[in-house]
C-alpha cells in the first residue's frame, strides 16, 4: 500500500463515516418531529422509544468519525475542532443532552420533568443536524483560519507570557470561533438540508419501526412537508456547488489555487462518483414516492395489502451514497477539503494534513475490523426489530 | 513559597486545564461504576442462565437498571474528553496526534460499537433474544466498556510516557514508528490493571452499599445476601489487586517520572534507604520550600518503605525534588542532567529545528546547513519539551495535592480490604442480617470515601505529570489551542452547571430506584 493510496482510502473511510452518520441522523429527525407525531404523552412516548432503540449508533459514529480523523487527519483535527470552537462545543453540549434525556425523561425523581428532557431530545433533534450539516458545508465553503507551523519554533512565542503570543501552529482568523460559518447562507442552506433530510429519514424510520396507525399516518404528511423543503434547499446547494470555485493542490508541489468549477470538474473526471451520486438521488426519492404511495394506498384502500414499504431503507442507502459521494468530491482529485478563507496556502488537503504512513498503514489494518463491527450490529439491529415497536409492549415491557 | 491560589494564571492554558480536569474527574464519576457493575450484573444474570431461577432474572434486572441510570451519564461526559483534545488542546492534537488519535479510533470502532450495540440488546432484549444471547450481550456490554478503557489507558499512558515514536522535522510533529511499543507499553498494562480493578472496587463497593440499606431497612433480604456475596468477593479480591497493581504502577512511575514520585511522596533530596512518609505537615495551599526545607515537616514515616515501593530494595536510591532539579547520578551510574541543563538543550533543539526548516527553504542551502541543524536537533531531541521551560521551578508539579491524594488514595484502599474481609466475613461465618447496624452504615460510607480515593488517584496520575502533556515532550501552555480566555471560561461553567445538575438528577434517580427496589416476576 503507497502512502498516496492511503491518504485515500482513509479519506474514504472517514467519508463513509460521516456518510452513515448523516443516515444515522434519522434519530434527531424523528425527535424534532416527536410533537407532531405523538398526539398525546403516550405517542410521544412511543417514538422516543422508538429512536431511544438505535440513539447510541448516531452517538457511537459520531465519536468515532472524531476518533478516525483524529488518527487520520490530525491536521484537520486540530484546525477546525481547535478554530471553530463554538460551532463543535454547541454540537457537543446538543448531544450531551441527549444522551441523558432518553435515560432520565421517564425515570422517577428526574428533578427537572419529563417535559424537559423531551425538549432537550427536540432541541438536539434540530440543532444537531443543522450545525453537523453546517460543519460539513465548510468543507466546500471553506473556514476562516491559518496554519503557520513554525510558530512551534518561534523563539518570541515560546518566551512571552502566556496570555500574549502561544506556540499555536492552527489560528482561527476572527473572534468568531466557528459561529462565523452561519453567516454564509450557503453553509446554513446546507444545515437545513441536512435537517430535512434528517426528518424524511426520521419519519420513513417511525413508519417503519413503529406499529401505530395514527403515528404512521402523522409521519407521512410530515414526510411530504420535509421532502418538499429539503429538495428546494438540496438543488440549490447543488447547483451552487457545481458551479462554484473550489480550491486545487497540485499533487507534486503541494501548491493550492483556485480553480473555476473545480467540483463540476472532479464530478466529470471521476465519474464513478456522479453515477454514485445520481443512484444516491435516486434511492432516496425512490423510497419516498414509495411510501407517500404505499401512505395514500392505506389512506384510501382499507384492502390495502401493502401495510408496510420498508422504505427507510432505500432512502437510507440512497442518502449514504449520496453524501459518500460528495464527500469523495471534496477531498479527492487533488481538492482542498477544508479550504481557508484567510490564507489559500494554510487549506487542508489529505496529503497535508494526515498522519505518516505508519499510522495509515497500522489503521488500515484495524480498520478490517470494520465488516466485523457491521455484521454484529445487523444481527443485534434484526432481533431487536423482530417486533413492531407498540404501545402494548411501552406499556408493559422495558421502556424508556 | 510560590502560593498556590495567587498562582492561578487566568489564562486560557489554566482555565482549558480547569474544563480538561472538570469533565474528566465528572467522567470518572460514572466510569468505574460502569465497569464495577457490568462485572457483577454480568455474574448474577450468569446465575440465572445456569439455573433459571426467576430470583436471579429479577435481580439482574434491577442491577441493570441502576447500571442504565448511570451508563448514560458515562457516555455523555466521554465524548466531551474526546472532543476536547481538539477543541482546548488543538496545538497537541497536531504534535503527537500521528501516535495518540490512534488509540482513540480504535477505541470507537472496537469498543464503543460493542457497547452501544449490545447495552440496547441488555435493556430491551429479554423478551425478544434468547437466554443466552442475553447473557452474551450483559457480558458484551461490559466487555466493550473494559476494551473502551483499555484504549482510553494506552492514550493516558502514552502522555506519561512516550514511547514508539519519533520526531519528525519535515511534518513538524511527533510520528509513530511501532504501534506494539504503544499499545502495550509496561506503563499502559499497569494504568490499565490498576484503573480497571480499581473500578471493580467501586461497583462491588455500590452494590454492598445497597444492599446494606436494604438489611437496615428490613428488606430485599434475599437480594441482599446473594447480592453481597458476589460483590464482596469481587471487591475484595479487587482491592487486594489494586495494591499490588498500585505498588507495581508506583514503580514504574519511579522508573519513568521521578518528580512525580517525588511530589506524591514530598521527597525534597533523595537517596537512598528511603522511608515513606505516612503523614507530614504540608501547607494543601502552597508549594513548599523544597530548595531550603530538609524534609517535610512533622514527617512520620515506614523505613525504608518508599526505597521499596519504587525498587523493590530496601536499600534502593529514590530521587527527590533537588536532586531532579540539580542533577544526579544513577545507581547504574550515569549522569541525569539538571533541569537548567535540560532547558538549555531544549532550546537548542528548538532553534535548531527552527534553523533547519529555514535552510530547507532557502534555495542558497546545498543541504550543508540543514544537515548541520538537523544533527543539533537529534542530539538534543529528548530535551525539545525542556525548551518552552522559562525557570527550572516550572518542572516542579504542585507538591500538595500530590501528596495528600496520594495517601487518600492509599489510605482508603487499605481500608476497602479490611472492610470487604470484614463484610464476608459476616456473610459466611456470622449472620449479616443481624450484624451491629455501624456495619450496615460503614457500606453506606464507604461509596463516597471510595470514589474519593479513586479521584485522588487520578489527581496523583494528573497533577503528578504537571507541568507536562505529554511528558519531557509538551509543556501545557505549548499544547493549548489559541482561544479567548472568555469563551473557555463561558464552557467550564456551562459544563460546571450541566454536569452538576445531571449528577444531582443522576443520584436522585439511583435513590428513587434503591428505594422502589427489584420488580419481582416470580
Amino acid at each position: 500500500m503507497s502512502y498516496e493510496f492511503l491518504q485515500q482510502y482513509w479519506w474514504f473511510l472517514v467519508s463513509l463515516l460521516g456518510a452513515l452518520l448523516v443516515f444515522l441522523l434519522f434519530v434527531q429527525g424523528a425527535n424534532s418531529l416527536v410533537g407532531s407525531l405523538g398526539d398525546d404523552a403516550e405517542g410521544r412516548r412511543l417514538v422516543i422509544n422508538s429512536t431511544g432503540r438505535k440513539w447510541e449508533f448516531t452517538f457511537t459514529t459520531l465519536v468515532t468519525f472524531g476518533g478516525a480523523f483524529f488518527a487520520s487527519f490530525p491536521l484537520f483535527y486540530s484546525t477546525s475542532f481547535g478554530g471553530a470552537y463554538w460551532l463543535w462545543m454547541i454540537i457537543l453540549f446538543s448531544f450531551v443532552l441527549q444522551a441523558v434525556s432518553y435515560e432520565f425523561q421517564n425515570k422517577l425523581g428526574n428533578l427537572l420533568g419529563a417535559k424537559t428532557f423531551q425538549f432537550f431530545l427536540v432541541l438536539n433533534g434540530i440543532v444537531g443536524p443543522v450545525l453537523l450539516g453546517g460543519a460539513v458545508a465548510t468543507f466546500f465553503e471553506g473556514s476562516n483560519f491559518i496554519v503557520a507551523k513554525e510558530n512551534l519554533v518561534d523563539v518570541n512565542s515560546q518566551l512571552s507570557t502566556l496570555n500574549s503570543q502561544l506556540p499555536v501552529i492552527s489560528q482561527w482568523a476572527n473572534a468568531s470561533h466557528g459561529l462565523d460559518a452561519l453567516l454564509n447562507p450557503w453553509v446554513v442552506v446546507f444545515g437545513f438540508a441536512v435537517f430535512f433530510l434528517a426528518r424524511i429519514l426520521g419519519t420513513l424510520y417511525i413508519i417503519n419501526n413503529v406499529n401505530d396507525a395514527d403515528i404512521r399516518s402523522r409521519a407521512n404528511v410530515r414526510l411530504m412537508g420535509s421532502t418538499i423543503a429539503f429538495l428546494v434547499l438540496f438543488v440549490a446547494y447543488l447547483v451552487h456547488l457545481l458551479l462554484k470555485d473550489g480550491y486545487a493542490y497540485d499533487p507534486v508541489t503541494g501548491i493550492i489555487s483556485i480553480e473555476p468549477y473545480k467540483y463540476l470538474h472532479n464530478f466529470l473526471e471521476m465519474w464513478y462518483l456522479l453515477v454514485l451520486l445520481l443512484i444516491g438521488v435516486v434511492l432516496v426519492l425512490y423510497g419516498i414516492i414509495r411510501e407517500y404511495l404505499n401512505g395514500k394506498c392505506q389512506k384510501e384502500d382499507v384492502n390495502c395489502k401493502s401495510s408496510n414499504s420498508k422504505s427507510i431503507w432505500p432512502t437510507g442507502i440512497g442518502t449514504v451514497l449520496t453524501v459518500l459521494a460528495l464527500l469523495l468530491c471534496a477531498g479527492w482529485n487533488n481538492t482542498a477539503y477544508y479550504p481557508s478563507t484567510a490564507d489559500l496556502q494554510s487549506s487542508l488537503t489529505i496529503a497535508n494534513s494526515c498522519s505518516s504512513e505508519f499510522t495509515l498503514t497500522t489503521m488500515a489494518y484495524v480498520s478490517l475490523l470494520i465488516p466485523f463491527v457491521l455484521a454484529y450490529i445487523i444481527v443485534a439491529w434484526r432481533k431487536i426489530d423482530s417486533k413492531k415497536l407498540d404501545k402494548e409492549e411501552i406499556r408493559t415491557d422495558e421502556a424508556y | 513559597m510560590t502560593h498556590y491560589l495567587l498562582s492561578i494564571d487566568a489564562g486560557v492554558v489554566d482555565w482549558s486545564r480547569a474544563q480538561f480536569a472538570l469533565t474528566a474527574i465528572y467522567h470518572w464519576l460514572f466510569v468505574p461504576l460502569t465497569l464495577g457493575l457490568a462485572v457483577i450484573m454480568g455474574i448474577v444474570e450468569t446465575c440465572y442462565y445456569r439455573t433459571r431461577k426467576p430470583f436471579w432474572k429479577d435481580a439482574a434486572k434491577f442491577w441493570q437498571k441502576l447500571f442504565g441510570v448511570n451508563f448514560a451519564m458515562g457516555v455523555a461526559t466521554g465524548i466531551i474528553l474526546e472532543f476536547e483534545f481538539g477543541t482546548n488542546w488543538s496545538n497537541y492534537s497536531w504534535f503527537v496526534g500521528d501516535i495518540f488519535g490512534a488509540p482513540l479510533a480504535v477505541e470507537g470502532i472496537v469498543a464503543f460499537f460493542m457497547e452501544s450495540t449490545f447495552v440496547a440488546v441488555m435493556f430491551f432484549g429479554w423478551k425478544k433474544v434468547s437466554a443466552g444471547f442475553h447473557l452474551a450481550s450483559t457480558w458484551l456490554t461490559g466487555l466493550g466498556a473494559t476494551i473502551s478503557a483499555w484504549w482510553i489507558l494506552v492514550a493516558n499512558a502514552w502522555m506519561q510516557n512516550p514511547v514508539g515514536c519519533e520526531f519528525n522535522p519535515d511534518t513538524m510533529r511527533n510520528e509513530m514508528v511501532s504501534f506494539a511499543e504503544v499499545a502495550l507499553s509496561p506503563f499502559a498494562i499497569d494504568k490499565f490493571c490498576h484503573t480497571v480493578i480499581s473500578a471493580w472496587i467501586i461497583g462491588a463497593v455500590f452494590v454492598v452499599a445497597v444492599c446494606c440499606w436494604y438489611l437496615l431497612k428490613g428488606r430485599e433480604q434475599k437480594l441482599a445476601i446473594e447480592s453481597m456475596k458476589i460483590a464482596g468477593i469481587v471487591g475484595l479480591v479487587a482491592s487486594i489487586g489494586a495494591a499490588l497493581t498500585g505498588h507495581q504502577s508506583a514503580a514504574r512511575v519511579a522508573e519513568v517520572q521521578p518528580m512525580k514520585l517525588a511530589a506524591m511522596e514530598a521527597l525534597y533530596n533523595g537517596g537512598i534507604d528511603q522511608s515513606l512518609t505516612g503523614i507530614a505537615l504540608i501547607n494543601p495551599f502552597a508549594q513548599p520550600d523544597y530548595e531550603q526545607e530538609a524534609e517535610a515537616p512533622m514527617k512520620i514515616a515506614v523505613p525504608y518503605a518508599l526505597s521499596i515501593l519504587a525498587t523493590n530494595d530496601p536499600h534502593g536510591y529514590v530521587a527527590g525534588i533537588n536532586d531532579i532539579l540539580n542533577g544526579y547520578t544513577k545507581p547504574d551510574g550515569t549522569q541525569e542532567l539538571s533541569i537548567d541543563e535540560k532547558i538549555e538543550r531544549g532550546k537548542l533543539a528548538i532553534n535548531a529545528l527552527a534553523g533547519y526548516r529555514q535552510a530547507k527553504f532557502a534555495s542558497s542551502d546545498d543541504g550543508s546547513v540543514a544537515s548541520a541543524h538537523l544533527k543539533v536537533l537529534q542530539e538534543n531531541m529528548q530535551y525539545f519539551g525542556y525548551g518552552y521551560l522559562r525557570d527550572k521551578s516550572e518542572a516542579v508539579p504542585f507538591v500538595p495535592i500530590n501528596f495528600y491524594a496520594f495517601r487518600v488514595m492509599v489510605g482508603v484502599g487499605c481500608l476497602l480490604i479490611l472492610f470487604f474481609m470484614v463484610v464476608l466475613f459476616f456473610l459466611y461465618k456470622k449472620d449479616i442480617t443481624t450484624a451491629p447496624k455501624w456495619l450496615h452504615w460503614s457500606a453506606i460510607v464507604m461509596v463516597p470515601l471510595a470514589y474519593i480515593a479513586s479521584e485522588s488517584g487520578w489527581l496523583v496520575a494528573e497533577f503528578g505529570r504537571q507541568p507536562w502533556t505529554i511528558q519531557d515532550m509538551l509543556p501545557t501552555w505549548a499544547s493549548v489551542s489559541n482561544l479567548q480566555s472568555s469563551s473557555v471560561i463561558v464552557t467550564f461553567f456551562i459544563f460546571l452547571a450541566l454536569f452538576t445538575t445531571m449528577l444531582a438528577v443522576e443520584i436522585n434517580i439511583l435513590l428513587k430506584q434503591i428505594k422502589k427496589g427489584p420488580e419481582y416476576q416470580s
